[in-house]
Parts: structure tokens; sequence; C-alpha cells
């Protein structure tokens, strides 16, 4: 059995990871330092969610994709032009803040309405996938609670493997304690599912996939409404870097003998 | 204090974990009375074995449905739970079972979840609660005003309740579930054979292995099977877990030779785990903050690399060993053996 499905990844950016992070205090709360000027990328966790929705529309013919994303409109607009030469999709964007300040329930409740808001949805062939937790608030709580507002209770988190049975069963894969998976049969769409890394490599740009998805790309950037994202009944009291430097002693030019007899010690206090 | 509610679920023996008595413990901590409600096939054994623990109460959704980590049924036994005992401040353990539901049993409840909570604290009856921010790069103290307020707490950072068992008195929750709740069904769990299984949470020690081990060496070769043969035999004598660079995961999704018993499940960092270990020792990974943000709550860190100025020299480490790794862990192995 083949069903033509509806997926739709939500998803949004982050700042790049190698840059440095300091917190300010900003007239709504704590922000990022230069959070504007901050080189972005798609949040990771989404990134392979989305590249995992594009392989299944691959194999599932009339199948389609939409990227949910909610963030400053300008920085969007930058990230997409990388994005959209991965795989094809159709973007579907939210004007508001990004950071990870802000509360999961005002932007699932965004994501939800605009979900919702797809032309010719329907729900016995809609897939709602995203990163289990964004690099940003890693919470890991937008994703449910847009299940919940979609009226969707067959939710995963942390998957890393999605298989379509002959009968059209999903089965999921979702990481538990241990370094360990538990599987699960789904009867059917929709569902929710939280991805972790999955098993598919980064795609590699293909500039012909970017020039279809710009031509959506850009006028769903214009139209993008402004979604109201704010903190609304939190006190953040502080919010302050960890003591990170250490005091390293860097041991050179000692035998491999010595080294390692060092190391046995150390393991063996307690 | 407002009405507080530990809201725990029993292991598939019907046992209670450890984060489920660090919820406890943390309840406890906070100084007003709580109430704890258990999920689970059968709860009786879990109450009792907390029986002394200075609940007021004692609530349970019991029953088959709730054997099996499941969303649909976890929520409604959650929510239901959570509405019996009228709480205003539930705190749960941040298992992959709850951390599965509680943000939308949260919203179910009108009120709002914070999750990977690392401390819950109350000055003058107002309850804070600490968590991190961007992949544990800053860490806030923050208040809310919306009840009900979830708190789910990580484990490892709270003392575990300790006490005796007595008998509890459980009174039940009944939980209405529609057909709809049971699409779906788990069907197992995929793991390693058990002797096989390099990932050891509760570990004292931390071992990570960088993509260093598989690249060309002095002698112009790869020696990936010496590099196995270290690390397996390191995880051997010490019973450490063992935690991966992303770079060296990746290597297997584009064709590389690699260490087989390598997954995605072992990467540490940005885009990894975070694990908790006393101590941690890396090994031919430069140390690149999207890997050490990982570390962060490794305490005692030293790492083995070829390089002066990887990223352990610029105090992400407390000893750094400028040294081949195929030569130090050869002779670390040696003198563990010898040890035994
Ligand atoms: C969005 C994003 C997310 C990311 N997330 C993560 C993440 O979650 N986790 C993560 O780890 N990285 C992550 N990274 C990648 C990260 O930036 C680094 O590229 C990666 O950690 C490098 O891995 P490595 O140190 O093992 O490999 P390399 O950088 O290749 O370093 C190998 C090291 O091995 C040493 N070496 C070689 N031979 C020997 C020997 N015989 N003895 C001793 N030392 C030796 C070398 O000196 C070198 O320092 C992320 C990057 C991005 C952009």
């Amino acid at each position: 059995m083949s069903i033509a499905y509806q997926i739709v990844v939500c998803g949004s950016i982050v700042p790049d990871p190698l840059q440095t992070l300091e917190p300010v205090t900003g007239p709504t709360g704590p922000a990022l330092k230069n959070e504007m000027m901050l080189p972005a990328v798609l949040d990771p966790w989404a990134g392979h969610a989305l590249f995992e929705a594009a392989h299944l529309a691959k194999s599932a013919p009339g199948s389609k994709v939409w990227l949910a994303s909610l963030g400053p409109k300008a920085k969007l607009q930058q990230v997409m032009m990388t994005v959209a030469q991965k795989v094809p999709f159709e973007l579907v964007a939210l004007d508001g803040p990004a950071g990870g300040f802000t509360e999961a329930a005002d932007v699932a409740a965004a994501l939800a309405d605009a979900i919702n808001a797809i032309p010719g949805l329907d729900k016995s062939r809609l897939l709602v996938f995203g990163g289990w937790e964004s690099a940003s608030r890693g919470a890991g709580a937008t994703m449910q609670i847009i299940g919940e507002r979609l009226g969707i209770h067959d939710q995963f988190q942390g998957v890393d493997k999605l298989t379509i049975a002959a009968d059209g069963s999903l089965e999921v894969l979702e990481r538990i304690e241990g370094g360990i998976h538990q599987v699960s049969k789904c009867a059917a769409p929709p569902a929710v599912l939280g991805w972790a890394t999955g098993n598919l490599p980064e795609p590699p740009n293909n500039p012909q996939v970017g020039m279809m998805n710009m031509r959506v790309v850009m006028p769903a950037l214009q139209r993008a409404k402004p979604a109201k994202v704010a903190a609304e009944g939190v006190k953040f009291a502080s919010v302050t870097l960890p003591k990170q430097q250490r005091d390293t002693r860097i041991v050179k030019d000692a035998p491999a003998e010595e080294i390692a007899k060092e190391i046995v010690e150390w393991i063996s206090k307690s | 204090m407002e009405t507080i509610l530990v809201l725990a679920h029993t292991e598939t023996d019907g046992s209670l974990a450890k984060p489920a008595l660090e919820a406890i413990g943390a309840a406890k901590q906070l100084g007003g009375a709580f109430v704890v409600g258990l999920v689970g096939e059968n709860v009786q054994a879990a109450a009792n074995s907390i029986a002394s623990c200075g609940a007021v109460k004692f609530l349970g959704a019991t029953g088959a449905d709730f054997k099996q980590p499941r969303y649909a049924t976890d929520a409604a036994a959650a929510e239901a739970v959570c509405k019996a005992a009228g709480a205003a401040i539930v705190i749960a353990p941040a298992t992959s079972r709850w951390n599965r539901v509680l943000a939308g049993v949260a919203h179910r409840l009108g009120g709002r979840a914070d999750t990977h909570v690392t401390a819950v604290t109350a000055a003058n009856g107002a309850v804070a609660v600490n968590r991190w921010y961007y992949r544990q790069r800053m860490e806030a103290v923050l208040q809310r005003t919306q009840r009900p307020w979830v708190i789910a707490l990580e484990s490892g950072c709270c003392e575990a309740w300790k006490g005796s068992a007595g008998s509890a008195a459980v009174e039940a929750v009944a939980v209405t579930l529609s057909d709809a709740c049971k699409r779906t069904t788990v069907t197992g769990i995929h793991a390693p054979a058990a002797d096989q299984q390099t990932i050891r949470p509760d570990a004292a020690m931390l071992l990570v292995a960088g993509a260093g081990w598989t690249k060309t060496q002095p002698d112009g070769k790869a020696h990936i099977a010496e590099a196995e043969k270290h690390i397996l035999d390191f995880l051997r004598l010490t019973k450490a877990s063992l935690g991966s660079s992303k770079s060296l995961v990746d290597l297997s999704g584009e064709g590389q030779a690699v260490l087989p018993f390598m997954t995605h499940l072992h990467q540490i960092g940005q885009t990894g785990s975070t694990p908790r270990h006393p101590k941690g020792l890396s090994t031919c990974c430069h140390g690149e903050e999207p890997h050490t943000v990982g570390w962060r709550f490794v305490n005692e860190r030293r790492a083995i690399d070829l390089d002066p100025n990887c990223g352990w020299a610029r105090g992400k480490a407390d000893v750094l060993y400028i040294a081949d790794a195929f030569q130090v862990m050869a002779k670390v192995n040696e003198l563990l053996a010898a040890k035994k």
C-alpha cells in the first residue's frame, strides 16, 4: 500500500555552533549578544528531520514536503539560500524571534496554526516531523505541543529510523536510556516524529533543486505573518556562562609509559 | 508552599528507577507536603518501596495499557494523575518515557513544562529551576507564574531518596482511554548484545574516541584493527562508557573504514549526548567546541592528542598529554591488565 504523504517539517534557525555565545539582558528578557549578527544555520536535528522527510517523500510517489519555519525573516532568508539547495520542499514561513529564551508553547501555537492553514491538508496522510530538541532552547517541547494542538496523539521522540511496512503502518525507532532504541508500530498517519540524527548523511548541494525551491521560498518569506512569541510568565533570575576555562596542564615530550602510569593512577583514584 | 506532585512511572519489573527516587529527593528538599503519583501496569510494589518517603498521599494509574511507554496512554495517565492531585507543581524524572509526553501533558492541563532541569530550589516558598540553554552553553535560573508547572528533572542532579519500605495505600485514578490511544504498540527494544553494549550511563569513566583513530598515522598507514583493540580492551578493563566525536561516527555514512561498534548513539556534543560521568578521557579527538559542550557534566577531564594546539589545550581539559594515543593506550591497557 503506497500512501502519498504530506510531511510537514518544523525547523528553525540557530546560531552556528562554532560561534561563541554570550548572554545579555535585552528589553524583553535574556538574549544573545549580537544575536542578529551571528551567522545562523538550520537547527541540526530539524535538518536531519528535513533530510529524512525528503528521503521518504522520494520513496512514496505523490508525497510532498513542507518546511515550517518561525524566525526573523531576514535571517530565515539567509539560511534558506543554503537549505534550499539540499532537498525539495515548500517553505511556510512565520516571522518572529527564534532565540532560546522564548516559550516553546508560543512557537508551537503559531506553527500549529500555520500547519492547519496549509491548503488541502489531509490528516490521514500527515506526518509532522521536527528535531527532537532544538539547539537553542533544547527543551524537546515544541513538537509535542504542536501534536496536541493538531490532535495527533501518536508521537515519537529521539527518532533514528522510520520504516513503512507493506500494510502502511509505521515502524519507529526511538532513542531511550543506555544507548538503545525502543521499537514501536503505529497503525497509520497522522503522527508526530521528533528526529534525532537518523541515518542519512547531509545531501550535497543541488543548484537545480535550489532554483526550484527559491521560486517558492521568496514569496513565502514575503508573506510571512508575524508570530507572537515571547516568554510571558517567566522570570529569569540569571543567565550565566559556566566557568569554562580549566587550568590545563600540558604534558609534552613524556614517554608513553610515564603518561600511561599517570593515567592509570588517575583512573584508579576514586 | 504550593501543592507538589512527584510523578513517576514504574519500570518493566514494577520497581522505581533511581531518577524517580531523585525526584522524590528533590520534592522533599523543597520543604512542603507532596503527593506521589505512579503510572504503570501495577504500582503497589513501587508504592510500598517508598511507603516511608513522607508523601501525604499515593495515587496510581494502573493497568496493562500503562505497561508500555507510549505517548497516547502515558499522556492520558499523567494528565489524570496531575488532575487528581490538583498539583500546582509537578516534579517528574526526565526519563525518555516522561520526556516524550510531559510538554504535551502540561499543555493539556493549561500549564507549562520545563525540561532538562538540573536543580529545583525554593526560597521563601518561591520555586525556581536551573536549566541550560544553547546546548549547555549557558545556565539560567528561572521562575514562572503558569500552573501547573511541570518540571522534568535530569537524573544525577539530586540526592535520591533512601528509606525503608512499608505498605502504602494507593488511591486508584481512573483513566479513560479511547481506541485511538492504542494505535501505537511498543513491540520491543533494539539493542546490541549485552556484552557488546558500550554505552554505560552509570559508568565512573567516559572514554571518548575521535576521528584520529582512523587517520593515517606517522608510518603512512591507518591502523583500524589496532585502534579497535585498544579501545575495546580499555572498555573491558575499566567498564568505562564509550563516546565518540561526530567526525568519527559520520565516517560510516561516508563509506570510510570505521570502527564497527560506533554509532550515532555514541556521539557526544552539540548534536549528540551530554552524559554525566565523574571522569572522562578523550583520545584522538580535537576537542572542538561543538564536541566539548557535550562534556559539560563530565567533572575531571584528560585528553591525549598529537596536536598541542587542539581544543583541549585551551582550558577544556585538566590535563592534556601531547602524545600518540596508540602508544599510550597500549601501555595503559597493559598496566590495567596487570592490576587485575
Ligand atoms: C552543526 C554542527 C554540529 C556539530 N556537532 C558535533 C557533535 O555533536 N559532536 C562532535 O564531536 N562534533 C560536532 N561537530 C563537529 C566538530 O566541529 C568537529 O568537526 C568534530 O568534533 C571533530 O572530530 P574529531 O576531533 O574526532 O576529528 P578531527 O578534527 O579530525 O581530529 C582528530 C584528532 O585526532 C588527533 N590524532 C590523530 N592521530 C592521533 C594519534 N595517534 N594520537 C593522538 N591523537 C591523534 C589529531 O591530532 C586531531 O586532533 C559539529 C559541527 C557542526 C557544524
